[in-house]
Formats: C-alpha cells, sequence, structure tokens
C-alpha cells in the first residue's frame, strides 16, 4: 500500500508542474493574440493606400509588366508555406503543412515541377525529415514577424519569379498561410501570389487624369515589389495572429486536462492512504482482541 | 483656406493623419509641393527623402524611405516602407 501511495503521490507533483507550463504558455499566448491583432490592424492603413494607388495606376494608364501576366506554359510551381517556429499549436502548422501537401499533389498531376519555400522551423523539420529539397526557408520570426522579414523572403521569391523555369526559377507562386477568422477559427489557405491581378476600376464618371511622376511604367515595376512585400506582410502578421490562437486553445484544454488529471489522482491517492489506516487500525484491533481473548483463556 | 487631407502611412503603423496646408517633398523628377486643389498625381519618392508637412504654420519634417506619393481629390497619401520623424519646426 506504501509502494502505490508514494506512486500516486509522485505522478500528482509531476501533472501540477506540467500544467505550470501550459497554463504559463496559455498566458503568454493570450497577451500575443491581442499584440498580434493590433498588429494587423495597423497594418491595414498601408495595405488599403496601396491598394487604392495600384488601382488608380491600372485604371489610368495600360499597364503591362511580368508580374501581371500570367506565363504562357508553367513548368516549374513554387509554394510558400508559413508555419510557426515552435510546436505546441495544437493543429496549426499540421493543418498549414496538410494543405501545402494537397496543393502540391494537385499541381503535379498538372504536370508543374514543384519548388518549396519555407517559414518557420516547423515546415522545414517536416520537409527535412521526409528528405524533400527546399529552395529557400527563413526561420526565427514566427511569432513577431517584421517589414524586414517579409522583405527578405519577398525579395528572394521576385528573384526567382523574375528568373522563370528557364534559368532555376519559378513562373508562379502560391502562398499558405493560416487565416485568422476569429479566436476559435483559423483556416489554412492558398493564394496565388504571383502572377497577380490588379482590379481596374470601371465606373461611369470619368476617371480623373493623373499625373505620373515617373512614368507609368517605371512607376509600376516600383510599385509592385513593394505591394507583394505588403501582402506577405500582411500573410506573416495574420498567421502569427492564428498561431497563437491555435496555441492559446491547445494549452487551455492542456491545463484544463491537467486539472482533471489531478483531481483524479488526489482522489485515487486519499482512498489509497484511509484504507492502508483502515487496514492498520484493524490490524491493532483485531491484536488487541487476540491479546484480550488469550489473557481471559488464562 | 482650404485644408489638404494628409495621411502619412507605413508598412508598419499609420504615422500621421490630419489636415494640412501644404506638403513638400521630392519625387524621382524632382522636388514638388502639393497644396490644396492640386492635380491627381501618383509618384515614386526619392531615395532618401525629407517629406514635408506644413499646418498651423508649423512644419513637420518625415525622413521616409521606399516611398509613394498619392494626391487625388480625396486628400494625399504618403506611402512609405519605413519612415521617420526627423524635425518639427516652428
Amino acid at each position: 500500500m506504501p509502494a502505490q501511495l508514494l506512486q500516486l503521490r509522485r505522478r500528482v507533483r509531476s501533472v501540477k508542474s506540467t500544467k505550470k507550463i501550459t497554463k504559463a504558455q496559455e498566458l503568454v499566448a493570450t497577451s500575443r493574440i491581442a499584440k498580434a491583432q493590433e498588429r494587423v490592424a495597423a497594418s491595414r492603413p498601408y495595405a488599403e493606400a496601396i491598394t487604392n494607388v495600384l488601382t488608380a495606376l491600372a485604371s489610368n494608364a495600360n499597364i503591362d509588366h511580368p508580374l501581371l501576366k500570367p506565363r504562357e506554359q508553367v513548368r516549374r510551381s513554387g509554394i510558400l508555406l508559413v508555419t510557426s517556429d515552435r510546436g505546441l499549436a495544437g493543429a496549426y502548422n499540421a493543418n498549414a503543412i496538410r494543405t501545402a501537401e494537397q496543393l502540391r499533389q494537385r499541381l503535379e498531376r498538372e504536370g508543374k515541377q514543384v519548388a518549396l519555400y519555407a517559414i518557420g522551423r516547423k515546415a522545414v523539420g517536416y520537409f527535412k525529415f521526409r528528405g524533400r529539397e527546399i529552395v529557400d526557408s527563413w526561420t526565427g520570426f514566427s511569432e513577431r514577424p517584421g517589414i524586414d522579414d517579409a522583405r527578405t523572403v519577398g525579395e528572394a521569391i521576385l528573384a526567382a519569379f523574375n528568373a522563370g523555369s528557364d534559368e532555376g526559377g519559378i513562373d508562379e507562386l502560391y502562398l499558405v498561410d493560416t487565416e485568422f477568422k476569429s479566436l476559435l477559427t483559423q483556416a489554412p489557405r492558398a493564394r496565388l501570389l504571383a502572377p497577380m491581378e490588379v482590379e481596374k476600376r470601371t465606373s461611369k464618371e470619368p476617371l480623373p487624369a493623373y499625373e505620373f511622376e515617373p512614368e507609368p511604367e517605371e512607376l509600376l515595376a516600383a510599385l509592385l515589389p513593394k505591394y507583394i512585400n505588403a501582402r506577405l506582410y500582411s500573410a506573416l502578421l495574420d498567421s502569427a495572429a492564428s498561431e497563437s490562437a491555435s496555441r492559446r486553445r491547445a494549452m487551455k484544454s492542456a491545463t484544463d486536462n491537467a486539472d482533471d488529471l489531478i483531481k483524479t489522482l488526489t482522489r485515487q491517492m486519499n482512498s489509497a492512504r484511509q484504507a492502508a489506516i483502515t487496514q492498520e487500525i484493524s490490524e491493532i484491533v483485531g491484536g488487541a482482541n487476540a491479546l484480550a481473548a488469550a489473557g481471559s483463556d488464562v | 483656406m482650404a485644408q489638404l487631407q494628409v495621411d502619412l502611412v507605413a508598412v508598419e503603423e499609420k504615422v500621421w493623419s490630419g489636415t494640412a496646408d501644404m506638403v513638400i517633398a521630392r519625387t524621382t523628377e524632382g522636388e514638388l509641393g502639393v497644396l490644396p486643389g492640386h492635380a491627381p498625381l501618383l509618384g515614386q519618392l526619392a531615395e532618401p527623402s525629407e517629406v514635408r508637412i506644413k499646418s498651423d504654420g508649423r512644419e513637420a519634417v518625415y525622413e521616409v524611405t521606399g516611398g509613394f506619393l498619392s494626391v487625388s481629390s480625396a486628400g494625399v497619401t504618403i506611402l512609405a516602407e519605413s519612415c521617420e520623424f526627423s524635425d518639427d519646426k516652428r
């Protein structure tokens, strides 16, 4: 009996310390969600402004740029997968990776080669473990992405896109990230990042005649990379918010489980202790009775 | 006197928003001042560029990199990849 008691006590202690960790992770993730959402909100004015500028440009000038034209023959597609650097985030990484895998299978069925680009240690680890070749990867900023990170990724990817498949680059690029829908729902999604479509404003009113400095073509060439970077940045921010939300939920259920486990184990421990005491008492009482019976016989 | 609605937005945050009398910036083609009623314009700012926003006799100066200037009937929007406040003159 005492051996079992000791064992239970040890298990309770171990579950308690695990609970401390998950609880702390939960709190950290909760505060990170709020921060990430603030950053998403703060980045919105720029995203809207640059979209407006591009739309104005597209509506006023006849624009033609390699980034806006789907290639006639797509031989190599790139997939840029955004995951987290750390685990303990529930199904967050698994879902993003599954979406990327489905996309890869679809592209391969269409007879395209697939080049993998990975953001976050989890994606890198996943592909490395399976012996897949990763063209390029970036890690270390999944929870707090900055515009510099987005720019680094954007430049590398644009270089590959501009080179085209003939020179070892890619002809189109898909972005797989996780959309932050709400605290409870985050959904992975795959989108085409390049070539992209620019909406032209079609209104009946005459459009204002814009002046351009420099010429529209040059302006467009300068603007598009910035636009890609802004899109990437917002994808990174959205994914960071999703990561924290997933982690919070996973850690919350782990903490709840630990609570249940502690409760059950404590009950078991108490009943084991009580059983031991009861047995001791009945042994003593039995012994005393036996002695008394032996004494009265003499 | 008519006023300009000016928004100065960087990628990571909105830096400044409000009304001003005049905006002065340097595009790749040359220096330019925008007063209320300016014709619609899209411009790429020089690298790096100083953007000066004049309002109420004050002048706020921002150091802008990777910037674009958009003037429309709605106002002036300055897009910046990064932007730093550098001076406030009276």
